[in-house]
C-alpha cells in the first residue's frame, strides 16, 4: 500500500511539472504564514508536560528558556539568562535575567516567574517526565533580587543546566502555572516566546500568531527582534501519503514525520529533506543483566560484535541514518567516536561463545549444557522500520549461532514489560542532548532497567553529573561511554534521525539542539 | 402502540448497557494501559518509573478495584458523565460533543449521496431490459463493498487534489472540503442499499398485484416506480441500524485520511491511546446512534405498512 501511494503520489507531482517553484526575493522578509503538516495529533501544546516530536513542534515557539544550547558545539548561550554561575559541586545555580522580557500577557519574566515555573513543574510530577527527570532533587529556588534566581538541589545536577535550555524548562507566565495539567493543553498557554497561540483544535490544528515587540531572543539566533513569519500553522496530517502529496501540490510548506521509504520520492521531485540525528540514547540492544545468559560478558560483547550496523544502515533506512558510534548518538554533547570497537567482527564473536563454552549445535544455534543460545528482545512500535531492522539484525546473529526471538509490544505496554523484566535485550531509544543520559539508562541507583551492579561504571556517571566543569565532565562521559560498550550493557545500532521535507519557498527552518525544529528564523519567499 | 414502545426502548436500554458493559471489559483485558502509553511520552521509549505510573494511575482512578471501578463509571454514565480524557483531561462527553457536528455533516452527506446512488443503480438494474446492463449494474454493489474505503480516499485524495487541484486534500473547512470525504464514505455504503434494494425490487415485481396492473394497462414505468418501488422501500429502511454502524466506522478510515476532525478520528487516536473513558463514550455513543436509528425506523414503518405493528392499525385488512 504504502508503496503504491508513494508512487502514485511521484506520479501526481510529475504530471504537475516540479511541485513547488520558488518565487520572490532571496533576502529574508518578514510576514507570511508558513503550514507545517504533523504526522500526529499533539494532544497537548504544553510544553512542560509533553515529550513527543508533533506536541513539541508547535509547543517551542510559544515559549523561552533560560538558556540555549548552541546545536554545533553543544555550548550552553544566553537567552532569558544573560549569565550564570554554577557551583563547583554541581548543587547551585544562579541565573542572572535579561531585564524587560514579558510573558504575552503583559507579566514580567523575572526570578519569582523562574521559581513559579520549577515549583510548578515539580508539581506536576508524572505529567512532566522529562520535566520531573531534569529536576530531580530538586530543592528549592531563592528569588535573590528581581533579576536573580538561584535554584537549589539536594545532589550534584550538573545537567540541569542544559536542561534549562529544553522547551520542558520553557517558562510559563503565572496564568498558566497555576492552573493544574489537565486545564492547560488545548490553551491557557500564556509564554513569552516569538509565537502565541491563537487556538489548537484536537485532531486539526494549532494556529499560532508572531508576537510584536518581541525582543529577547535567544543570542543564537540569527535575526534579533520578532519573528519573520506572521503566521503559523501546525495542521494535523496523519496519512503519510497524504502528507507527502500536501507537500507536493503545495498545500503544506513543511512536513514531518518523513519515513525512510519517502525519502527517494521527495528529493527526486525537487523538495528538500533536512535532517538531523536526534542525540541521546541512539536505538539499541540493551541487555538485561539479570538474566541467565546475558550475565555472561563474553555472550554480550559477542553480539556486540555480531551486529553488522553498516548493513542495517544501508538496507532497512536510508543515507540521512548513521550507523552508531558510541553509546551516545553523534549530536548528543561530550559524545565520543568509538566506532572502531563496533565494527562487524563475527569471527571474534564466534571467538568469544566458543571461550564461554557456547558450541555450535543442531540448526547453526550453540548450545552449551543442553541449553540453545536462544535469546528474547522486546521492542515497541514506536518507530516504522524497527521490525524489519531487528529481523535484519535475528539473521546476523544467527550467523554467529544466536538465536533471537522478537517480542513487539505497545508503546505502553513497553514500559511495563522492560519493568518486569522477563526478556533478555530491550530495543529502544532516547533523545536528550545531555550525556547525563547514560546516568539515566545505566545506573543502578536509577531505575536500573539493565539490571546493573557495577561499581566503576556508578562512580563515572555520579562523577558526571558532580563536574560543573564542561570540558572534565566530558572526560567522564567519555569514559562512561566507553565503559557501557565495552561491558556489552548496550548494542548500539543506529542513530534515530529527524527528517523534514520542505518546499523551496521556506528558508532557514532549523534545529535546535534537540533535533527539534526553531521557527524564529524562517522566512518564506 | 405504547407497549410496542416500552418493549423497544427496554431493549435499547439493554443494548446501551451491554455496550458499556462489554468496552469496560475488552479495555481492561487489554495489554498495556493508558497511563503507561501517556508517561512514555508518545515518541521515544522513555524511562518511566514505577511510582510515576502508580502515581498518574491514583490521578485517573485506576488503581481501584475493577468491580469499584465500573460501578462508578457506571453510576456517573448513567447521569451522562463518562469522565475525563487520560490524554489532555478533557471532559468525554464536551469532547463528543465538540466532534459531533463534523462528523454529522460527513456522515449525513455521504447518507444522502448514498441513497440517490444505490437507489439509482437499484432502479436502472431492474428497469432495464438490456441483460448486459443489468448484470452490469448488478455487480456494482459487490464491487463497492469490497473495494476498501482506505484505498478509495487515497486515490481520490492523490488525484483529485494532488494531481488536478480542485479540492482541498486536508481539513474540514468548507463545503468543498466535504465533497472527497462523502463520495469516499458513500461508496460502501450505496452498495448496501442498491444490494438491498435491487433485491426487495425483484421481489415486489415478482407480486401477483404487478401483473394485474399491467393486465389492467399501467404502463411499465407507472407500475415500477410508483407499485412497486413504495412497497419496495422498506427492507432498505429495516438496514438503516447497520448503515449507521457503516457509517460510523467508515468515518474512522475517511476521517483520518483525509485529515477531518470528528468522532472517527478521536476514535482512532483514543483507542492507540487506550483512553478508557473516552473510548467507552465513543462505544455507547455508537451503540446510541444504532439504538436510535432502529428506533426511528420502527416508528415509520408502521406509516408505510401497517401489516408489521397489527394491534396498532386496526383498520387495515389482510
Amino acid at each position: 500500500m504504502f508503496t503504491f501511494v508513494t508512487a502514485l503520489s511521484l506520479a501526481a507531482t510529475a504530471c504537475s511539472s516540479s511541485g513547488a517553484s520558488g518565487t520572490g526575493s532571496s533576502t529574508p522578509h518578514s510576514g507570511g504564514h508558513l503550514t507545517f503538516a504533523l504526522a500526529s495529533d499533539p494532544v497537548c501544546v504544553d510544553p512542560q508536560q509533553q515529550g513527543n516530536n508533533d506536541a513539541i513542534y508547535p509547543a517551542r515557539q510559544l515559549v523561552d528558556s533560560l538558556t540555549d544550547q548552541d546545536p554545533k558545539t553543544g555550548k550552553i548561550v544566553p537567552w532569558l539568562a544573560r549569565s550564570w554561575e554554577v557551583s563547583k559541586d554541581a548543587t547551585t545555580f544562579t541565573f542572572h535575567l535579561r531585564h524587560g522580557a514579558t510573558f504575552s500577557d503583559g507579566t514580567p519574566v523575572d526570578a519569582r516567574a523562574v521559581k513559579d515555573n520549577f515549583d510548578g513543574i515539580v508539581r506536576l510530577g508524572a505529567k512532566s517526565v522529562l520535566g520531573a527527570s531534569y529536576l530531580a532533587g530538586y530543592q528549592g529556588t531563592t528569588v535573590v533580587d528581581e533579576d536573580t534566581a538561584r535554584v537549589r538541589f539536594k545532589e550534584p545536577n550538573a545537567q540541569f543546566l542544559q536542561a534549562t535550555s529544553t522547551f520542558t524548562l520553557g517558562l510559563l507566565a503565572r496564568s498558566t502555572t497555576r492552573l493544574p495539567a489537565a486545564k492547560r493543553c488545548t490553551d491557557h498557554i500564556v509564554g513569552s516566546g516569538p509565537f502565541t497561540l491563537v487556538d489548537y483544535t484536537p485532531n486539526k490544528s494549532v494556529e499560532e500568531r508572531r508576537r510584536s515587540g518581541y525582543t529577547w531572543g535567544s543570542s543564537l539566533w540569527r535575526k534579533k527582534g520578532p519573528a519573520y513569519l506572521e503566521r503559523l500553522s501546525f495542521k494535523v496530517v496523519p496519512e503519510s501519503g497524504v502528507r507527502t502529496g500536501s507537500l507536493q501540490s503545495g498545500q503544506a510548506d513543511a512536513i514531518g514525520g518523513v519515513a525512510p521509504q519517502d525519502e527517494a520520492g521527495l528529493k527526486s521531485t525537487g523538495f528538500t529533506l533536512l535532517s538531523r540525528a536526534n542525540p541521546g540514547v541512539p536505538f539499541a540492544l540493551t541487555a538485561n543483566t539479570a538474566r541467565p545468559l546475558t550475565r555472561d560478558a563474553r555472550v554480550r560483547q559477542a553480539i556486540q560484535l555480531g551486529v553488522n550496523r553498516k548493513e542495517v544502515v544501508d538496507t532497512v533506512l536510508s543515507p540521512r541514518y548513521k550507523p552508531a558510534t558510541s553509546s551516545l548518538a553523534s549530536t548528543t554533547t561530550a559524545y565520543k567516536n568509538l566506532g572502531d570497537r563496533l565494527a562487524y567482527a563475527p569471527d571474534r564473536a564466534k571467538k568469544l561463545l566458543e571461550q564461554a563454552g557456547w558450541k555450535p549445535g543442531p540448526g547453526g544455534i550453540r548450545v552449551k549444557d543442553g541449553k540453545k543460545l536462544s535469546l528474547t528482545v522486546v521492542w515497541a512500535t514506536n518507530f516504522g522500520p524497527n521490525q524489519t531492522a531487528l529481523e535484519l539484525i535475528q539473521q546476523q546473529l544467527k550467523k554467529i549461532g544466536v538465536q533471537i526471538s522478537l517480542k513487539s509490544h505497545s508503546i505502553g505496554d513497553y514500559v511495563e514489560v522492560r519493568q518486569k523484566g522477563d526478556y533478555d535485550y530491550a530495543w529502544g531509544n532516547t533523545t536528550r542532548v545531555d550525556p547525563d543520559i547514560l546516568r539515566t539508562s545505566f545506573s543502578s541507583e536509577g531505575l536500573n532497567l539493565s539490571r546493573l551492579h557495577d561499581s566503576a561504571l556508578d562512580s563515572v556517571l555520579d562523577e558526571q553529573s558532580a563536574t560543573a566543569d564542561p570540558a572534565r565532565r566530558a572526560e567522564h562521559a567519555a569514559r562512561a561511554q566507553a565503559l557501557v560498550l565495552d561491558k556489552g550493557y548496550q548494542v548500539p545500532v543506529f542513530e534515530l534521525t529527524t527528517v523534514i521535507g520542505v518546499s523551496d519557498k521556506v528558508h532557514h527552518l532549523d534545529f535546535e539542539a534537540s533535533s527539534r525544529l526553531q521557527f524564529h528564523d524562517t522566512w518564506l519567499s | 402502540m405504547p407497549r410496542y414502545l416500552v418493549q423497544r426502548l427496554l431493549q435499547a436500554v439493554f443494548v446501551l448497557w451491554a455496550a458499556f458493559t462489554t468496552s469496560f471489559v475488552v479495555l481492561y483485558l487489554l495489554p498495556g494501559d493508558p497511563v503507561s502509553i501517556m508517561a512514555s511520552g508518545g515518541g521515544d521509549t522513555n524511562d518511566v518509573s514505577p511510582e510515576q505510573i502508580a502515581e498518574l494511575k491514583r490521578t485517573y482512578g485506576f488503581d481501584k478495584p475493577l468491580i469499584e471501578q465500573y460501578g462508578d463509571r457506571l453510576w456517573h454514565a448513567l447521569r451522562g458523565d463518562f469522565g475525563i480524557s487520560v490524554q489532555n483531561g478533557d471532559p468525554v462527553t464536551r469532547l463528543i460533543a465538540d466532534q459531533l457536528p463534523a462528523t454529522l455533516q460527513l456522515t449525513s452527506a455521504a447518507l444522502l449521496l448514498a441513497t440517490v446512488l444505490g437507489a439509482g443503480v437499484a432502479l436502472a438494474a431492474t428497469y432495464t431490459r438490456r441483460r448486459w446492463l443489468r448484470q452490469a449494474l448488478l455487480s456494482l454493489p459487490a464491487l463497492g463493498v469490497s473495494a476498501p474505503t482506505f484505498w478509495v480516499g487515497l486515490i481520490l485524495v492523490q488525484v483529485v487534489s494532488f494531481r488536478w487541484g480542485l479540492l482541498p486534500a486536508i481539513g474540514n473547512e468548507g463545503p468543498q472540503s466535504l465533497v472527497l470525504p462523502a463520495i469516499t464514505l458513500a461508496i460502501p455504503t450505496s452498495a448496501v442499499i442498491a444490494q438491498v434494494f435491487a433485491k426487495s425490487l425483484r421481489t415486489a415485481l415478482a407480486e401477483p398485484y404487478v401483473e394485474t396492473a399491467l393486465a389492467k394497462g399501467a404502463s411499465r414505468r407507472r407500475v415500477h416506480f410508483g407499485h412497486a418501488l413504495r412497497n419496495a422501500s422498506i427492507p432498505p429502511l429495516t438496514v438503516a441500524g447497520v448503515l449507521v454502524g457503516n457509517l460510523l466506522a467508515g468515518s474512522v478510515i475517511v476521517e483520518t485520511v483525509f485529515s477531518r476532525t470528528g468522532i472517527g478520528r478521536i476514535t482512532a487516536t483514543a483507542v492507540t491511546a487506550q483512553d478508557i473513558p473516552v473510548v467507552q463514550g465513543l462505544v455507547v455513543f455508537g451503540a446510541l446512534a444504532f439504538v436510535l436509528a432502529n428506533l426511528a425506523v420502527d416508528l415509520v414503518v408502521p406509516l408505510l405498512d401497517p401489516r408489521v405493528t397489527g394491534a396498532a392499525a386496526p383498520a387495515v385488512t389482510r
